[in-house]
């Protein structure tokens, strides 16, 4: 039960996605972007950072990276496949997922918590929530809002492809309820998954809401899930 | 050479009896590259040529110390093999003609500093001073807040390293210099720590960006007053790429893992000329760089150029013997540089070669060993006659409700989150205590239950009326905001921010701000480490008022025990160190309320600070308190009202006293911490604080939507949520 957590110049999140895998039992390895081969691992995560700086647009460069085709292959053989903030926009620069990750509309990168609802607990990355449960997760990005043409966002949310959706705090003491969705995003999506369930892409950080010591807990689900299903393949 | 000064000296701008110096250290006339070498070498940004003999002052030695000032950073043990290496540092006058660059570059200097010691940079804080927001100055005080925010986020979050805790203050006299430090902390072995040393005949190594023409003589730059003519010195400020710095990290960091150097050193000011004669003087050799080899940006760039340039994200790295291709596959890996430029010589000089040639040949103790000034000081008569002002005649506020709000809605007490909410504070998973949460941020290190809890801090209202007592409380005042979250304080770093030194006024207050923290350092038994020293902030209008920036560091053994600053539990009882009563001299309540800068800022007792300190860390420790926060500008009202916002928790508290309302509820006082405990508990607390010899009041209980203050005339209410409107709204302005 291995996990690709993908290195590219300028990831500054991969550590912390190793850290997170290795709490629930995972093992995880760091892959330089110029390796051209992922056998012997059953997932990858692409995680979070400014990619190649960030240079040309967030995740532009990235797709180019060598890895790019082995991760896509992956992704094809219906591994899963994780993209975390800037992971997520490589996964739509490459084409992996739909849509375009575009500027804030405050147009400042944003570090806070944030509430997201589940939409979807049948993937192999929340089957360890409950429909509608509401998480409390940090966001740290500047280009987060989620858009697509019309007719993208009407197919995904007919396929049910968004998983995460920002959404106002349970209680007033928590938060304001005005402004919950934190970047202008569309339908407020914080995440979504290609047709087949399995690629998955979402702003938030679940990995740095695993421990209790940290102040959050509405993350480690997101890693036990899966291994869960990691478990269940590989048996 | 009597009388006239030659052409090139006044092209230069060195003073004719430092010309002089420099002929009898060399025994000749120096060339012009020469004389550059020495004008950047002996500016007071590298020299210290002004501060120095008055350093000397600040203990720097203690049991955690590993290593103390002279090195890129100090380091502190803390325990299970881990020591932290950490240091503030300057970055004002690139700032203030070119906010975004003058903040970011300046952010980079300091990781590199972090990262020459070995260890993994893993929290920022920064310290930042404005102007007015208001009138009509407030548009350029407004530009370079935005600004410098952005600077400050655009490097910290690209490099992963979090920005977790910072102050920021505005006061009229930064109106024509604000001042931007920034400190880092980074963990490493501590037997991993690494020096700026070099053996005889190894080969130095640069590695990292290319070098251009960017950031010329900008050390130089630094140590000048600012004037109309600055913005024309903005090619003086460096460009920085977080992407190479992160890079040059990586391979920097990586090297020291894989055991490949020997020694590191960080190309900062004065970039190789500094870098190279600076390792080279500390190793007691001498060092021969050859100017051809130097990656370059751009062409045609002359010797001169090449040895000035501040170029970022360029470190020096001396690979251990047989380990040089090693170095330089790892760097061809990240399509970084590594060049063998220089390689160390038993003649103890700096030379310069280009083409073949020795274009610049200096020993490398005249660079290092610039004259140093002990001047005559002054205090300036217009600030003792403000401190001397009578305020008993103050007219009493009519309504003190009003007054809270607007205490709370003013720009040195209002909320931060507008600026942290653009800093990355959680990348690394390492933040215990986020921004806004705690008095101090904790780090927690990895693998370990210990963490570190982190925090800069200085009050220029105290320092402006009276600059001794400003620099007691800063450091004070930044040991308690440490010890408040349950962290026992080892060391600290100094960012200085003076005026001009050569000015009577402003070489008084350079002397008595580090006497002052020489007599508290003492006193609360903390060494300094590592600092900076940023002086001639001044303007054609304004002088800052002297800024001791001071970053604490403290150590919590085991993180379980740590407090925040919110009420948490409805129902604990309220607890006052000190005396309800506080002073209206040099207070922010005189400033807002009565727009008055006057009297005498209180005096501390450091005695009874120390005794505070072990007694809210013996609290936290047995595991009693988990809210604690340090009644500070705005006095116990202003606190207790930071107390309710952040789990929007109320209190009923009541104030038995007969000193003046505003006193009470304003006033200021060191060495007071205001804390939580249950019920159960409160005897055995209450034991504690009376074996620690400290006064106390139990003040009240947690519970409710509402903060109430009975006094001994009247009775005080405000919702949480309109203290929280009132404290939101101001920076939001600032920064959408």
């Amino acid at each position: 039960m291995k996990v690709a957590v993908i290195q590219f110049p300028g990831s500054n999140c991969d550590q912390d996605a190793v850290w997170a895998l290795k709490l629930v039992g995972l093992e995880a390895e760091l892959v330089w972007h110029t390796e051209k081969n992922l056998e012997g691992f059953q997932a990858a995560i692409l995680p979070g950072g400014f990619s190649y700086g960030d240079y040309l647009r967030a995740g532009a460069l990235a797709k180019f990276s060598p890895v790019m085709a082995e991760v896509r292959r992956l992704a094809q053989r219906g591994n899963p496949v994780v993209g975390i903030c800037n992971g997520f926009q490589v996964l739509t620069e490459a084409g992996l997922l739909p849509g375009a990750l575009l500027a804030n509309t405050n147009l400042h990168f944003t570090c806070k918590d944030v509430y997201l609802r589940v939409e979807r607990t049948d993937l192999p990355f929340t089957t360890g929530y409950q429909p509608g449960q509401v998480l409390k997760i940090p966001i740290a990005h500047g280009e987060g809002r989620y858009y697509s043409d019309a007719e993208t966002l009407e197919r995904l949310e007919q396929n049910r492809q968004v998983v995460f959706r920002y959404a106002p705090p349970p209680s007033s003491a928590e938060g304001e309820a005005d402004g919950y969705n934190p970047n202008g995003s569309l339908n407020d999506i914080a995440g979504i998954v290609n047709e087949q369930g399995n690629v998955l892409g979402m702003m938030p950080h679940p990995e740095r809401a695993v421990e209790g010591l940290l102040g959050y807990a509405d993350g480690l689900p997101f890693f036990t899930s899966l291994k869960q299903a990691l478990e269940a393949v590989g048996a | 050479m009597e009388g006239t000064l030659p052409p090139l000296v006044q092209e230069a701008g060195i003073p004719l009896h430092e010309y002089r110096e420099i002929v009898r250290l060399l025994g000749r006339e120096p060339n012009r590259l020469e004389l550059y070498l020495f004008k950047v070498m002996w500016s007071e940004h590298c020299s210290y040529k002004n501060s120095r003999p008055l350093l000397k002052l600040l203990p720097n030695e203690g049991p955690a110390v590993l290593q103390g000032p002279g090195e890129n950073a100090g380091v502190v043990d803390i325990g299970e093999g881990w020591a932290v290496a950490f240091k503030i540092e300057s970055h004002n006058h690139p700032s203030a003609v070119e906010p975004v660059q003058g903040a970011a570059t300046g952010v980079g200097g300091i990781i590199r500093d972090i990262v020459a010691m070995g260890a993994w940079p893993i929290a920022l804080l920064n310290s930042l001073r404005f102007g007015k927001l208001d009138g009509p100055e407030g548009d350029r005080t407004r530009y370079l807040v935005r600004g410098v925010v952005e600077g400050i986020a655009h490097y910290g979050n690209a490099i992963g390293v979090p920005t977790v805790g910072g102050e920021v203050y505005f006061h009229p006299d930064y109106q024509d210099n604000p001042l931007v430090n920034a400190m880092c902390v980074g963990l490493l072995r501590a037997d991993e720590l690494k020096r700026s040393r070099a053996t005889l005949a190894r080969p130095v190594y640069y590695v990292g960006s290319k070098t251009g023409r960017d950031g010329i003589g900008g050390a130089a730059f630094a140590s000048e007053e600012l004037s109309e003519e600055s913005e024309s010195k903005r090619p003086s400020v460096q460009v920085g790429d977080p992407f190479m710095g992160k890079l040059t990290l990586e391979v920097t960091l990586e090297a020291i893992r894989q055991d490949l150097v020997e020694g590191v050193q960080d190309m900062g000011a004065a970039g190789l000329t500094s870098s190279l004669s600076e390792m080279a003087h500390k190793s007691g050799l001498g060092i021969e760089l050859n100017l051809d080899r130097v990656p370059k940006r751009e062409t045609g760039m002359n010797p001169l150029e090449l040895m000035l340039s501040e170029s970022q994200e360029r470190m020096v790295l001396v690979p251990r013997p047989g380990r040089e291709k090693d170095l330089e596959t790892l760097a061809a890996r990240f399509g970084l540089d590594a060049v063998p430029v220089a390689h160390m010589i038993a003649e103890p000089v700096f030379r310069v070669v280009a083409r073949g040639q020795t274009v610049a040949e200096v020993p490398t103790h005249a660079l290092a060993d610039a004259p140093t000034y002990v001047r005559e000081g002054q205090e300036n008569p217009a600030i003792a006659q403000q401190r001397a002002r009578d305020l008993n005649g103050l007219p009493l506020p009519q309504n003190l409700e009003e007054v809270l709000l607007r205490l709370l809605a003013s720009p040195n007490l209002c909320s931060r989150a507008p600026i942290f909410e653009r800093y990355d504070h959680q990348v690394g998973t390492n933040t215990v205590l986020v921004p806004g949460k705690g008095d101090a941020a904790i780090l927690r290190i990895k693998g370990t239950g210990r963490g570190i809890a982190v925090k800069v801090d200085a009050n220029p209202r105290y320092s402006k009326l009276a600059p001794r007592l400003g620099a007691m409380h800063a450091l004070a005042e930044a040991a308690r905001n440490v010890s408040v979250v349950g962290g026992k304080p080892l060391a600290y770093t100094d960012g200085l921010n003076c005026g001009n030194p050569e000015t009577p006024a402003g070489y008084f207050e350079l002397s008595e701000t580090i006497a002052g923290l020489a007599e508290a350092s003492a006193a609360l038994g903390l060494p300094v480490v590592s600092g900076n020293v940023s002086l001639y902030n001044e303007g054609p209008s304004y002088r800052i008022p002297p800024t001791p920036m001071v970053g604490v560091v403290g150590l919590l053994e085991n993180l379980e025990h740590r407090a925040e600053l919110g009420f948490q539990k409805a129902g604990e009882l309220v607890v006052l160190i000190g005396s309800p009563e506080g002073h209206l001299g040099a207070s922010e309540y005189l400033w807002v309320v009565h727009g008055l800068e006057a009297g005498t800022p209180p005096a501390p007792d450091l005695a009874q600070e120390a005794r505070a300190q072990a007694a809210i860390r013996e609290l936290i420790g047995r595991g009693w308190v988990k809210a604690a926060h340090d009644v500070a500008e705005g006095g116990l009202a202003v606190a207790l009202a930071e107390m309710c916002l952040p789990y929007s928790l109320g209190a009923t508290i009541e104030v038995r006293s007969q000193a003046r309302p505003d006193a009470l509820l304003f006033g200021e006082a060191p060495s007071r911490i205001l804390f939580t405990v249950d019920q159960a508990l409160l005897q055995m607390a209450v034991r504690v604080l009376e074996q620690h010899g400290l006064p106390h009041q139990i003040l009240g209980q947690v519970g409710g939507d509402r903060l109430t203050i009975l006094m001994p005339k009247q009775r005080l209410e405000w919702s949480v949520a309109a203290l929280r409107k009132a404290w939101d709204a101001p920076l939001r302005e600032v920064l959408p």
